[in-house]
């Protein structure tokens, strides 16, 4: 058993060393095809400003800079070309007295192809000073200053260079296009080597813990091996985690080798290359498997985990990963169908509701299926089942957190400053996701984007880099093995947050207290992922109304003396009914 | 103002100081020579075998204490002067009390066992205990546990997670005979054999043996067996701690004795818990009695007394529950190891093995009079409110669907129970009421 244990663990390393080293090992050749293809007609000028075509780059990093710099320079030669100079500026300044006339462009641009071009962008950027009033001749200047600025901001940089966004889409496309190598050369075979060895090496540590034990509670040494207990392994792979986040949302340019891996199985769904967010799936859906596995291994003898850990497999696995996909290959919208506004933050954004408005009868069933979860499956089914229906049987994020997180589930914070600090958060982050929203939706409507000054593109672009990248991917999960393994749903997931309201004051779900049973031994508050501190209650006899129990379940497997039992029951005597301790001469009230 | 101090700060005490402080606003200070907060002594197998952390079995945070006017002292009283009502402790000298609450709870028994005291030898109840096992079974090969009750059994899986080697040696001839009926015993004695315990029943310790160091090196039991082993577990059971009590003139017995108000035999002066000896037991209950349930009613009922609202200890009915590996037990009312004359049974096991439910009635009158449940769940307040209301088994075991604890999806067994006990008594079928679970209407 051993042996194969260690030669599984042995193999996930192997798989995992090649999955790092393959980030590194490609060289990357942007051919004058590549780039005409990617940028028509500017290629020209990028070949004629930078050296970067045809030369071999031995890593993505020295590419990347070097593509920075070709469309630095294409932008720096463009705006030089194109842009109004100062002197320009003091010309156009002295042609008026007092008003300015727009008629002295004329004297000022001959009609060459630049001069032309100059022209026509001042009047389209500057037309509305035709004919103003100014106080002195500097303020004039400084007017029309502005005006050459903002055309060399927003105009020339736009259409004769590269802006900012894509610049970050040809560095991404680009050197994906550009790579070669092993990985590129035969991703197939990375794709075994890495993700084929690792879950083949995962498997044969996991699978012979059936034998380790008869079922039961075994939790041994999670306090004492550094994986589990932040211990040095624990901060490495929180790294990594972090590390990962930030290249996948922030850099993704960077882990193209990656992305070419995955592009025989995309190609296999889907019949398109892969993306990032495909890779990120792909290795998000196979966490979740075989961490289940190892789930299921661990609670085989609780029915109830092992069900609801099947459930996140399935939901992951279908609704999460296989269905948009096959959803794309169909011409369809891209659409998971068990996401849920305010966790789904762009549901409403305008190209989201363009794409599935435009798409038919489909897509119109997709809108309402979407809204109607909102406004009805969430409170019906919290009412019914409370709200672990979605968060601990449903959501992705918690499927990642009962698998891949379950060993962490021990590090949340139980501390009652934690549970204020709880309350303020994710309230606030649920009024934020609203208020984004609501911004989003009026710009939608009345098709100005600007609201008490503030623009709503802004606002959800900060949501979108703050919350929903910062928070739920880099800290969510990066901190699994650092503040325990929901962090995102505990203080930051807006949408757990309103499953919570409903929970906490309209729903038949509690946790139970066996009467008097209880010898606050501390495992259920101990392995409480939520940070709950459940013993606090059953100490003194109280059922567990809490609005972030995400009612996992483990509270109740963990302990020793049977005292915890999820339970949907009549609303009455959730609270405050008298509790039975045992002690017949002292009457308690909770 | 009064001023009420607590010795002890285990589950009896701290009880007492919380409930003290809801109903009045009296200075209170427990003084407690072990922790400097109160902790669960219960959890200390999970912290040896790495399933929690020290700070993870304390009951409250440590701003608790402050935030709830309760005085912490850690300090160990050598004598109370019950005259001057003060105490004398050994760091801080002399400190005076209005009124005094023993909850001084209990230590290992040790029998003069030859070599008891060897490096390596140890109990198993305190902190210090805690620590010193964890120091002296590092790395060792096989450790032998002396006394088969619930700490035995902790030590032994405590042993286990290490891939320690243990020897187990039990005088009787089940292991917990002398409080689980044979049927149950049996149950967990195989239970604890599955997980490779090397299980010596009707075996004693006759001798530890030491090596050149002064440290254990093997035990020789009472068939004249000598077993090397680096480390042993001294669990045959605890005695209350009363030397205290006993050096300040404060009368005691096994234990402190204490009448029906937890009053000793000094004015102002209480005693709850593990060490507390009733001079007039309650009808079926001993004298002594040292689990966790009891040390805390016993701490909310002399806080009702020590509030000027004299309330009686007067538990309800019997409930309590343990773990042996990875089955679960709980018992509620009275369950003997033997039948009594006016007793009849009916036991049930599943298939496995490993779950079963033990119930106790009246021969006569059918009356229900207490349940053993192995591997399966119960509900407290049922049990709780079939003994008050003298409910006959034939009710408790048609309603047992209502008072299955278990989680959902688990397998149900009332309907099996419910045959098994229409065979064995055909005269008195019964018939099971309540729902089926969904599941168990699909898959029966
Ligand atoms: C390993 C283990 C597992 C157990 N598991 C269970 C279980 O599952 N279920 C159950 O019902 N019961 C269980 N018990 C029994 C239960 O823990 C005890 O009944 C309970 O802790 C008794 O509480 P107490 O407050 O009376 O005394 P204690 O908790 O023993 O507290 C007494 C305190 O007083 C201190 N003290 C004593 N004398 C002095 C002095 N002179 N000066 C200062 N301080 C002093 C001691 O150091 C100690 O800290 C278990 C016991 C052990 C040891
Ligand atoms: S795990 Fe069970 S016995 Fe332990 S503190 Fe929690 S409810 Fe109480």
């Amino acid at each position: 058993m051993k042996a194969i244990k260690t030669t599984g663990l042995v193999l996930f390393i192997i798989g995992f060393g090649i999955f790092i080293g393959s980030f590194f090992i490609e060289s990357y050749v942007v051919t004058e095809n590549l780039l005409q293809n990617r940028v028509g007609d500017k290629a020209e000028l990028v070949k004629r400003n930078s050296d970067v075509v045809g030369k071999t780059f031995s890593n993505s990093f020295s590419l990347v800079r070097d593509l920075d710099e070709a469309f630095n320079a294409v932008n720096k030669v463009q705006l030089d070309a194109f842009g109004i100079t100062d002197k320009e500026v003091n010309k156009i300044a002295v042609q008026n007295e007092g008003s300015f006339e727009i008629s002295s462009l004329d004297q000022v641009f001959d009609d060459s192809e630049t001069g032309t071009y100059k022209k026509k962008t001042f009047r389209d950027y500057g037309g509305w000073l035709d004919g103003r009033e100014f106080g002195s001749k500097e303020e004039m200047q400084q007017q029309i200053a502005n005006v050459a600025n903002n055309i060399k901001l927003y105009q020339i940089v736009n259409e004769k260079g590269f802006d900012k966004y894509k610049v970050k889409d040809l560095k991404y496309s680009l050197t994906k296009a550009s790579s070669t190598g092993l990985v590129s050369g035969s991703p197939g075979l990375f794709l075994f080597l890495t993700y084929i060895v690792c879950i083949v090496g995962a498997l044969l540590y996991i699978l012979p813990k059936i034998k380790d034990a008869p079922p039961g509670i075994k939790n041994n040494g999670l306090f004492h091996k550094a994986m589990t207990s932040v211990g040095w392994l624990g901060i490495l792979t929180g790294t990594f985690l972090i590390l990962f986040y930030i290249i996948l949302y922030f850099y993704p340019e960077y882990m193209t080798s990656w992305i070419i891996t995955v592009d025989p199985v995309s190609q296999f769904l889907k019949g398109s290359d892969a993306g990032r967010f495909f890779l990120y799936g792909f290795i998000y859906t196979l966490c979740i498997l075989v961490m289940g596995v190892r789930m299921i291994i661990k609670y085989r003898h609780s029915k109830y985990q092992m069900v609801r850990t099947m459930s996140v497999m399935f939901f992951q696995t279908a609704f999460a990963f296989l269905i948009p996909e096959i959803l794309l290959k169909l011409n369809q919208p891209y659409f998971d169908f068990k996401n849920i506004w305010p966790l789904d933050y762009d549901f409403f954004f305008d190209n989201e509701l363009n794409t599935l408005m435009a798409n038919g009868g489909l897509g119109i069933f997709m809108l309402g299926w979407g809204i109607a979860l909102i406004i009805l499956g969430v409170p019906v089914f919290v009412y019914f089942f409370g709200k672990r229906w979605y968060c601990s049987w449903v959501c992705g994020c918690g499927g990642l957190a009962e698998t891949l997180g379950d060993p962490y589930r021990q590090l949340s914070d139980k501390s009652v400053k934690a549970w204020k600090i709880e309350r303020w958060m994710i309230h606030a982050v649920l009024a934020f996701a609203v208020v984004m929203t609501g911004g989003v939706l009026y710009t939608y409507w009345t098709g100005s984007s600007q609201i008490l000054g503030v623009s709503s593109y802004d606002v959800r672009s900060v949501y979108g880099a703050w919350i929903g990248a910062g928070f739920a991917g880099v800290v969510g999960t990066g901190f699994y093995p650092i503040m325990g393994n929901r962090v995102w749903c505990r203080f930051g997931c807006p949408l757990a947050a309103y499953l919570g309201l409903v929970q906490r004051f309209k729903s038949r779900f509690r946790i139970t207290t066996n009467g008097g049973q209880c010898i606050s031994c501390g495992n259920c508050s101990t392995y409480c992922e939520m940070g709950i501190d459940v013993r606090w209650y059953a100490q003194r006899g109280q059922n567990i109304v809490r609005s972030s129990c995400v009612g996992c379940g483990v509270c109740s497997s963990v302990c020793p003396r049977g005292v915890l039992n999820l339970e949907v029951k009549d609303e009455e005597g959730r609270f405050g009914k008298p509790i039975l301790l045992g002690n017949d001469g002292v009457k308690l009230q909770s | 103002m009064s001023h009420v101090v607590i010795i002890g700060n285990g589950i009896s005490g701290v009880t007492a100081a919380r409930h003290i402080r809801k109903n009045s606003d009296y200075e209170i200070t427990i003084i407690s020579a072990e922790t400097d907060h109160f902790w669960s002594r219960t959890a200390l197998m999970y912290i040896y075998m790495g399933h929690m952390k020290f700070e993870h079995t304390k009951p409250y945070e440590d701003w608790f204490w402050k935030k709830n006017k309760i005085n912490l002292v850690n300090d160990y009283v050598e004598k109370i002067n019950t005259q001057e009502k003060s105490l004398e402790l050994i760091k801080k000298g002399e400190f005076s009390y209005d009124q005094l609450i023993l909850a001084t709870g209990a230590k290992p028994n040790k029998f003069g066992w030859p070599g008891q005291d060897l490096k390596g030898v140890s109990g198993m109840v305190s902190y210090q205990d805690l620590r010193y096992i964890e120091k002296y079974t590092k790395g060792i090969e096989r450790g032998v546990i002396v006394g088969g009750g619930l700490i035995g059994v902790e030590l032994a899986e405590m042993l286990r997670s290490k891939d320690i080697d243990v020897t187990f040696l039990v005088r009787e001839k089940k292991f917990w005979n002398n409080v689980l009926p044979h049927q149950d015993a049996c149950i967990i004695s195989n239970h604890i054999k599955e997980h490779h315990v090397d299980l010596r029943l009707g075996s004693e310790l006759k001798e530890i043996l030491p090596d050149e160091n002064g440290r254990v090196k093997a035990v020789v039991t009472s068939e004249g067996d000598e077993i090397p082993c680096q480390f042993v577990g001294l669990t045959a059971g605890v005695q209350p701690n009363i030397d205290l009590a006993k050096a300040s003139g404060i009368e005691t017995g096994r234990g402190i004795l204490v009448n029906e108000y937890l009053e000793t035999s000094v004015k102002d002066v209480y005693s709850v818990g593990d060490c507390a000896e009733r001079r007039e037991p309650l009808p079926n209950r001993r004298p002594i009695e040292q689990v966790w349930y009891t040390g805390r009613m016993m701490g909310e009922t002399v806080a009702q007394t020590i509030t000027e609202n004299k309330t009686a200890y007067r538990p309800g009915n019997w409930f309590n529950s343990a773990k042996f590996f990875d089955i679960e037990y709980q018992t509620y009312g009275w369950v003997w190891n033997q039948l009594k004359d006016n007793e009849k049974e009916f036991y049930w096991e599943h298939e496995s093995g490993k779950k079963c439910m033990h119930f106790i009635f009246d021969r006569e009158t059918k009356l229900f009079l207490g349940v053993n449940t192995f591997g399966i769940r119960l509900r407290h307040e049922c049990f709780d409110k079939w003994l008050t209301e003298k409910r006959d088994i034939f009710h408790v075991l048609e309603n047992l669907r209502k008072a299955n604890f278990d989680p959902e999806f688990f397998n149900r067994h009332e309907q099996q129970i419910a045959e098994a006990f229409n065979k064995q008594y055909p005269d008195n079928t019964i018939k099971l009421k309540g729902k089926k679970s969904l599941l168990e209407a699909i898959f029966g």
